[in-house]
């Protein structure tokens, strides 16, 4: 590791100026439990690091009216630690309480997991399902991307040189609305997912007026699957979550590797599908 | 619950007292390899071959050499070229020749992460940077991986020049087979013959590491006189300068070895790695040399456990009676010949009594790290294939697992199906605590919450221990506490029990003997901590030190008092004359006056005791199991173990808990997972797996004493029996709570679904 640049950007601008100037070797920083990791391993080279959790910007932590806005450099446990937050969106809280331990969620955020890409990402499934809305600071001003469209594949997302993200938009729930995360690791704490999966469902009574299902650790990019188009219009059933969580292992393309098999992922992916369906329908049901 | 068979008997031994090296360890003042700085401190690097099979054909280091702030570049080209000599390390044996290229590789690497090259630097990203550059041409090999695998006609040869041998002869050409060996007793056909149900079965296990958290470490200095010194964190400094002086052609004298504290070894700290690379950058440079492993190179480069290939066969009569029983063990010993298949055989039966054995081990060269010794060293393995099998028998006899194992049991007089005899030794104690034991008595609900399913597992296992080589020397302060040197590197509290011996037999308390582990020029040549010898042998000689003390001091009561020494006698801590009441010192009050009667007192002894005694451990686990998605949690584990006698039994009972918490790990999660080429790529705590404290219930210990005559207070080792039963204890809940049989580790959750598949 060469010695490099250490930015400490007060604001969205200087920030750009030095990612700009530095191009593909230099990384934006925000909580650092995986760029300072990944930087030691010399995964690539580095000139600079641009620390962006010093801009206002990157911190908000704001429950509006129609949307909940979470800067980049929010850390989990500010996202947990917060009790209407929590209240609103515990589909949050089910990534972010169990991304790393204690020490990792006091500086990781759900904005780095998303940046960070990878496809096991715990943070990014549950902010599909909220239909978030990411936005992107670079040279050019200022873009909005979806969250299923971030990630391009495994460590890659469509961030160009000189970009960073600042802060994640999602509409507020309403009434009728409940999400959540599972994942299915070895160990009970402290691991990487096999397979996760996020889920959320709008309900009007008993019918799923709409829903999302973003699967993890089964593709190279977290995948928004068609179990949720599919649920859309449909009764909140065992049988019809059942017929999702299988819509669901269909549109994952695992690959076996050390972590486990394509077929167990597969299999993984159905079961926890129904789980988290199953879930999302109780708290939407609570949330009327 | 203890089963207090020393109640009473001692002052010191049985109790808790703090541990003297507690406060450092805990406030982080105590000095590690990591921490050590010298003058004129140079950074090493290690490269490290990124095949598992390949020949050098030539390495090209003039572009590191040229670097600015590099000092020196190595490669095998300086190393002096080891002696084909065979060296026993108390845990397993090394060839020098060998151990000189898995040190640093010759014409061949053998393993992903074998080093082929280092770089001494004047700071370690330089050090780095300077071994990228590098260049290493390699004709890439094919890769043999596992044991089946290797004994194969035409599996690609490991070591061209290995010299196989079959039951006694020499192989003829090329072969990856270095040994297989044989223990025959009785006539196994007749003895099947005789049984009502036979069951044979095959196992797979997968090759695993200790995981101890600190990383291998060495920083050396070659001096003008040729005089190494190696500063580093080993289970043993004699065995570490026997291997280092072997590898450089000097002698033993010529090399000092200062062992720094230890974070864990559990036999992986007794192979050296680090220790002659840095000696020799240290020659090349004329400084200093330190060099730092990373976890990566832990796993990929430091000795593992094997993975092996086995089966069992067991006959039983209706009534319970083992009639015959043979083993087939193969073992993978990794890049060099000796896997601990030896130690496999010495257990694998051991537990019982039974007339008619066959066993075969093979030891086996595999592109794999060389092994190295793992906490009770091949018996997890062989006890997973017995334990399992013979609860097999009991599901198939109906008959109760412990009451099996106590009509079965070896006794003092059983003769080991390996030849020795047993002398008194503890399975039926150990087996009956069990049967008493709350667990045992606690009915297990089989369904949980959410669909999970429950069960519970038995097995035991036998360790035979070991004695070897200890020295002590205890000298007497003249406020009357006393300073014990020893020379056994302390992983698990073993500075505690050895100065609680020495404090037994001089009447004084714990807190009053300040133990010192000594270099290898402080003290007379001392064995590994390893063999769960120490707390036996090296207390041994503490007792035997402590003795001499005692005989030292009514010499000067007999001088103080010009009495003969015969009128002398010791009791209760104090000096005091048989015929004269009057006449009476405390052992502190008569230690003030040595420096009037003679100078100082300084006791000391070397011992290398043979009745090291064998130990037991039975243990009990209840698992839960989400069968949709194979995750297993252990909810209640008991672990009971004769011990001999619990000299201090805090630290007894965490050996016992440590060794279970990693046979889990090793039954559920962790392996060493291979690529296609042969390489590991999960070689990170992430991907290793190893239990955390949120995957471990409380382990509950049940201490069981059967003293062992073989040792003044009746020690038997502890450290290495409880690992023997985990797996397999393990493996017969998952069939209680499944009814499947899992006879491959690690059993994780895939397996587990796949299996319950196939049942379908």
């Amino acid at each position: 590791m060469h010695p490099f640049e250490y930015v400490r950007a007060t604001s969205v601008d200087e920030a750009i100026a030095a990612l700009a100037k530095h191009g593909e070797r230099a990384r934006p920083l925000a909580g650092g439990t995986d760029v300072l990791v990944m930087a030691r391993a010399g995964r690539w080279e580095l000139d600079a690091l641009v620390d962006i959790k010093h801009i206002p910007e990157t911190n908000v932590l704001e429950l509006g009216s129609s949307e909940f806005r979470l800067g980049s450099a929010v850390a989990c446990y500010r996202v947990y630690e917060d009790e209407q937050v929590a209240a609103k969106f515990p589909g949050l809280v089910d990534s972010a309480s169990i991304i790393g331990g204690v020490q990792i969620q006091s500086r990781a955020g759900l904005g780095g997991n998303l940046c960070n890409a990878s496809p096991s990402g715990d943070g990014i499934c549950p902010l599909i399902v909220h239909t978030t809305t990411c936005v992107i600071a670079g040279p050019n001003g200022t873009r909005e991307v979806a969250a299923e469209d971030f990630c391009t594949g495994p460590g890659r997302s469509v961030l160009e040189d000189g970009e960073f993200l600042i802060e994640m938009k999602m509409p507020m729930p309403q009434k009728g609305f409940g999400a959540a995360y599972e994942r299915f690791t070895p160990r009970n704490e402290m691991d990487i997912a096999v397979a996760g999966v996020a889920s959320s469902v709008q309900l009007d009574g008993d019918t799923i007026v709409s829903a999302r299902v973003a699967l993890a650790a089964v593709g190279p990019t977290p995948i928004l699957s068609s179990a949720g188009d599919f649920l859309a219009g449909k009764e909140a059933t065992a049988e019809n979550i059942s017929a999702a969580a299988q819509a669901a292992s269909g549109d994952a393309s695992p690959i076996s590797d050390m972590r486990g098999t394509a077929e167990q992922r597969i299999h993984l992916v159905g079961v926890l599908t129904r789980r988290t369906l199953e879930r999302a329908v109780e708290r939407a049901r609570e949330n009327n | 619950m203890t089963i207090e068979t020393t109640k009473g008997k001692y002052n010191v031994i049985g109790t808790r007292p703090i541990r003297h090296d507690g406060y450092d360890k805990v406030t982080g003042r105590a000095i590690y390899g990591a921490d050590i700085k010298l003058p004129g401190l140079l950074q090493g690097a290690v490269l490290r071959s990124p095949h598992a099979h390949a020949r050098i054909k030539s390495i090209d280091t003039s572009a590191a050499k040229a670097l600015i702030g590099v000092s020196a570049v190595i490669t095998s080209a300086d190393f002096p070229g080891a002696q084909d000599t065979l060296i026993d390390l108390g845990e397993g044996a090394i060839n020098f020749r060998y151990a000189s290229n898995n040190v640093m590789a010759g014409d061949k690497v053998l393993y992903k992460g074998q080093p082929v090259a280092a770089v001494a630097a004047l700071d370690k990203n330089t050090a780095l940077e300077a071994a990228a550059l590098i260049k290493v041409d390699y004709e890439i090999l094919k890769p043999v991986s596992t044991v089946m695998e290797a004994l194969k006609q035409g599996a690609p040869i490991v070591l061209e020049d290995l010299e196989g041998q079959d039951l006694g002869e020499k192989i003829d050409g090329q072969t990856n087979q270095a040994n297989h060996i044989r223990h025959e007793f009785g006539d196994v056909e007749k003895g099947f013959a005789e049984a009502d149900i036979v069951i044979e079965r095959e196992f797979d296990t997968a090759m695993v590491h200790q995981g101890y958290i600190e990383p291998h470490n060495a920083t050396a200095t070659w001096d003008e006189e040729g005089r190494v010194t190696i500063w580093t964190s080993t289970q043993g400094s004699f065995p570490t300068r026997r291997q280092t002086a072997g590898i450089l052609r000097l002698p033993d004298s010529s090399v000092k070895v200062i062992p720094l504290e230890i974070g864990g070894g559990f036999g992986g700290k007794i192979p050296s790695y680090l220790e002659p690379v840095a000696a020799i950058l240290s020659r090349e440079t004329g400084r200093p040399v330190k060099l730092l492993m990373e976890r990566t190179s832990v796993f990929e480069s430091t000795g593992p456990t094997p993975g092996t290939w086995m089966s069992a066969k067991v006959g039983v009569k209706n009534d319970g009676t083992i009639t015959a029983a043979t083993a087939d063990l193969r073992f993978d010993a990794g890049a060099y010949p000796g896997s601990p298949v030896g130690a496999g055989m010495m257990c694998v039966f051991s537990c019982y009594d039974i007339p008619n054995t066959r066993i075969d081990g093979y030891d086996v060269v595999v592109n794999k790290p060389k092994t190295a010794a793992y906490r009770a060293p091949g018996a997890t393995q062989a006890a997973y294939a017995m334990e399992t099998v013979v609860d097999e028998i009991c599901e198939k006899l109906g008959m109760d697992p412990l009451e099996f194992r106590i009509k079965n049991a070896a006794k003092e007089g059983t003769r080991r199906a390996d030849g020795p005899i047993h002398p008194i030794i503890g399975a039926v104690e150990t087996h009956e605590a069990a049967k008493a034991s709350d667990h045992w008595n606690t009915p297990l609900e089989k369904n949980g919450p959410d669909g999970k399913l429950r069960g519970r597992g038995i097995a035991s296992g036998y360790w035979f221990n070991i004695g070897l080589k200890s020295a002590v020397t205890i000298s007497v302060n003249e406020d009357g506490t006393v300073a014990l040197t020893e020379g056994s590197t302390d992983i698990g509290g073993s500075r505690a029990s050895i100065a609680m011996m020495a404090a037994e037999v001089l009447g004084i308390t714990a807190e009053e003997v300040r133990p010192h582990v000594a270099d290898s020029e402080g003290i007379g040549y001392t064995d590994v901590t390893g063999g769960s010898r120490t707390t036996y042998a090296t207390g041994y000689a503490a007792h035997d030190a402590a003795q001499d003390v005692v005989v030292q001091l009514r010499e000067r009561a007999a001088k103080l008092w010009d009495v003969e020494v015969d009128e002398i006698e010791f009791a209760n801590g104090s000096y005091q004359s048989k015929s004269d009441p009057e006449l009476r010192l405390s052992h502190k009050e008569l230690a003030s006056k040595l420096g009037s009667t003679g100078g100082p007192v300084v006791g000391s002894a070397s011992v290398d005791p043979e009745g090291a005694g064998g130990a037991y451990s039975t243990q009990i686990c209840d698992i839960e199991i989400d069968p949709e998605t194979g995750k297993t949690d252990v909810i209640r584990y008991t672990i009971v173990q004769d011990v001999g006698t619990a000299i201090h039994p805090a630290y007894v009972e965490g050996q016992m808990q440590g060794a279970v918490a990693q046979g889990i790990g090793w039954a559920l999660n962790e392996e060493y997972f291979l690529n296609d080429d042969g390489a590991m790529v999960n070689s990170s705590f992430l991907d290793y797996r190893m239990p955390t404290s949120l995957d471990l219930p409380e382990i509950e210990t049940i201490i069981v004493e059967v003293p062992n005559p073989g040792h003044p207070f009746g020690v038997r080792g502890v450290g290495e029996v409880p690992i023997v039963p985990p797996v397999a204890t393990v493996a017969n809940a998952i069939h209680d709570a499944l009814g499947i049989r899992l006879r491959t580790t690690p059993m994780n959750a895939g397996s587990i679904l796949s299996a319950l598949k196939a049942k379908k």
